[in-house]
């Protein structure tokens, strides 16, 4: 999905008088934008400023700057061990949703059968119902599938992991619909019909064509695990954190700079793997 | 390169036959067309034949090999798309060296062959594009090198000509010709266009409702039309409703009796008059009736004339266009006649 651009100002045939309503109309909108821009940005701002603050009560004015916060990350074995932990489980599953989703959206998007569309809707599921809810459900799940099979689920990383999957999936599987979109089936066929097999023709002619969206899927995917909490906090076993609860358990007990410091080490990573992932595909293409 | 030879091929989807018994024997070299409407089943053969559908009866040979359950990467034939289905990732040449790759072709080789075929199509200045970086017409020569480079047992183009306009339509269409009379590679293709079809053709298949109606050449398919949807399909028809009263005379709905070669079709007919074989005047042929012009077209190298010949019975005239002014007028009081082999009788459905 390209970003729409608005109407250019250039289709004012040349000489005809620009109506005013046009004019008006651009600033409200330039000013929207700005505005929104502003309200995305400002927490961002505020916790990167907090984080090199020296005093340990948060206030303003700050009464000087200082990079001890960012030490004391470090030093904190939960924020280490979580980010470890979270690290772990984001990847796998993303590795996972995308070994699930891939499969899914090229059956969705090139075969027609009976209830499609119900399951397209499905696949985007986790996306709408709310984590606390979606933590329940799976945390019953996992104390029912445990008593069945005697297969310790619950608290153990693998429990974890399929949970996080779920959140990957509707992300992989919405980009890549999305790039399946403008992609024409004859393509693949003319592939085969110059002797590729279907996996060749999967490797040579869908996967280069899906990328974008692969990539793209997979970022946020990773993210939406990396930083979910509601989920993590029925899984997680005895003693063992992921970063957002580390996070959550340290606010607990202290308010000083150390979580902030901890959270623009977040933004700094996730802004890397971005930066990183635009360079092989522009996300402001697909999504 | 070898022929082709389908034999009662069938394709039912569910209830619905999309094709029926299709029988057809095409030559080693030969340039087959497959001519008709939408949904007539065309398409779903030539799909048949590169192997993307598989038929529910019948057999399809390639040369002297089964093909019927062969997948389409086992077939050897180069399938040229509607839509050109370039690879968008890949440049030209690497577009026309795919299906040399697959084949596990020597780099070095590979490379002259793909380079050969894109002279072919006079494009080996741009093999390093990317596919979008070209034209609607040169992305479709590309697609045809690209199918031309595997040296295929058949080429198979399925309406290669319908996204392109007008003058490069016909460019595109002389050059697929050429080529193919070139190389003498066995060909079907597949168009609804008829005059794109009879420029091309060594031999037309007309197809409707999942069968072919006719097989022949383009003078067999105007002069002798072996069904009503054929002669109105081909070249173009003004259809009187009527009966065969008796041998060698149509009546028609509106009263007229008309000399016919009605060969051995009596009740229910009609008739069925191409446009120019009508003349305008006393011309002292087999059938001469008085009408009214209704309408008159002004097509440039012809004119075109609707005449009433009774409340019930129009007929289109064409008439070549000599001096620049219309001869006929509106509401004009003309005789119309025809000979009555011009005259073609076929029973009602």
């Amino acid at each position: 999905m390209a970003t729409a651009s608005l109407p250019d100002r250039t289709l004012t045939p040349a000489g005809a008088p620009r109506p005013r309503g046009i004019h008006l109309g651009r600033w409200v909108l330039d000013g929207a934008a700005a505005l929104s821009l502003g309200f995305i940005l400002l927490p961002l701002v505020l916790v990167t400023w907090l984080a090199f603050f020296r005093q340990e009560i948060p206030s303003l004015p700050p009464e000087g700057y200082s990079l001890r916060w960012f030490g004391a990350v470090f030093q904190n074995r939960n924020f280490v061990g979580g980010f470890i932990l979270s690290l772990q489980v984001a990847v796998a599953a993303t590795a996972i949703g995308l070994a699930l989703a891939v499969p899914a959206s090229l059956a969705l998007a090139r075969r027609r059968f009976r209830g499609r569309g119900p399951i397209a809707t499905l696949l985007l599921m986790p996306l709408v119902i709310p984590g606390v809810v979606f933590g329940t459900a799976i945390y019953v799940f996992q104390i029912e599938a445990e008593i069945l099979t005697g297969l310790p689920l619950l608290g153990s990383t693998a429990g974890l992991v399929l949970a996080h999957a779920l959140i990957t999936i509707p992300w992989v599987a919405r980009l890549v619909t999305a790039s399946l979109a403008g992609f024409d089936p004859a393509v693949e066929e003319a592939a085969k019909n110059l002797g590729a097999n279907p996996w060749t023709t999967f490797r040579r002619v869908t996967l280069p064509a899906i990328r974008p969206g692969l990539v793209s899927g997979a970022l946020f995917g990773f993210v939406m695990s990396f930083g979910n909490l509601e989920m993590s906090l029925f899984l997680v076993g005895a003693g063992r954190t992921t970063l957002p609860i580390a996070i959550l358990q340290y606010l607990e007990w202290k308010i000083d700079p150390t979580v902030a410091a901890a959270s623009v080490l977040q933004i700094l990573l996730i802004g890397a793997a971005m930066i990183v992932t635009d360079r092989y595909v522009k996300i402001s293409q697909v999504v | 390169m070898a022929g082709v030879e389908l034999d009662r091929l069938s394709k039912r989807y569910g209830e619905q036959a999309a094709v029926k018994d299709v029988s057809l024997r095409i030559p080693d070299g030969e340039f087959l067309v497959l001519l008709g409407p939408s949904g007539c089943g065309k398409t779903t053969t030539l799909r048949m034949v590169a192997g993307f559908v598989e038929p529910t009866g019948g057999t399809t040979r390639i040369g002297d090999r089964d093909v019927t359950y062969l997948p389409p990467w086992r077939r050897n034939t180069g399938m040229v798309f509607q839509s050109y289905a370039l690879f968008p990732h890949m440049s030209v040449a690497e577009n026309v060296a795919f299906g040399l790759e697959m084949r596990k072709v020597p780099r070095p080789e590979r490379e002259a062959r793909s380079r050969e075929a894109l002279r072919l199509v006079r494009l080996e200045k741009l093999a390093e594009r990317l596919p979008r970086q070209l034209s609607g017409g040169q992305q479709q020569r590309v697609a045809l090198a690209r199918a031309l480079a595997i040296r295929p047992d058949v080429l198979l183009l399925d309406e290669p000509l319908s996204n392109l306009d007008a003058k490069l339509r016909e460019e595109v269409r002389i050059e697929i010709h050429d080529l193919q009379r070139q190389l003498g590679l066995t060909t079907i293709m597949v168009t609804h266009d008829q005059e794109e079809a009879l420029t091309v053709a060594d031999r037309l298949v007309v197809m409707a409702d999942g069968e072919i109606r006719q097989v022949g050449h383009q003078r067999d398919l105007y002069e002798r039309p072996a069904d009503r949807f054929v002669a109105g399909f081909v070249g173009r028809s003004t259809f009187l409703e009527g009966r065969v009263a008796e041998p060698g005379l149509f009546e028609t709905a509106g009263g007229l009796r008309l000399k016919a070669d009605t060969e051995g079709v009596l009740g229910p007919a009609s008739l069925a008059l191409r446009p120019e074989r009508l003349t305008v005047g006393a011309g002292g042929h087999d059938n001469q009736l008085p009408g009214v012009v209704e309408f008159v077209s002004y097509l440039g190298a012809v004119l075109e004339a609707r005449v009433r010949l009774s409340p019930e019975d129009r007929v289109v005239v064409q008439l070549p266009n000599r001096s620049g002014v219309p001869p006929l007028a509106i509401g004009q009081s003309v005789e119309i006649g025809w000979p009555r082999e011009a005259g073609l009788v076929f029973a009602a459905a």
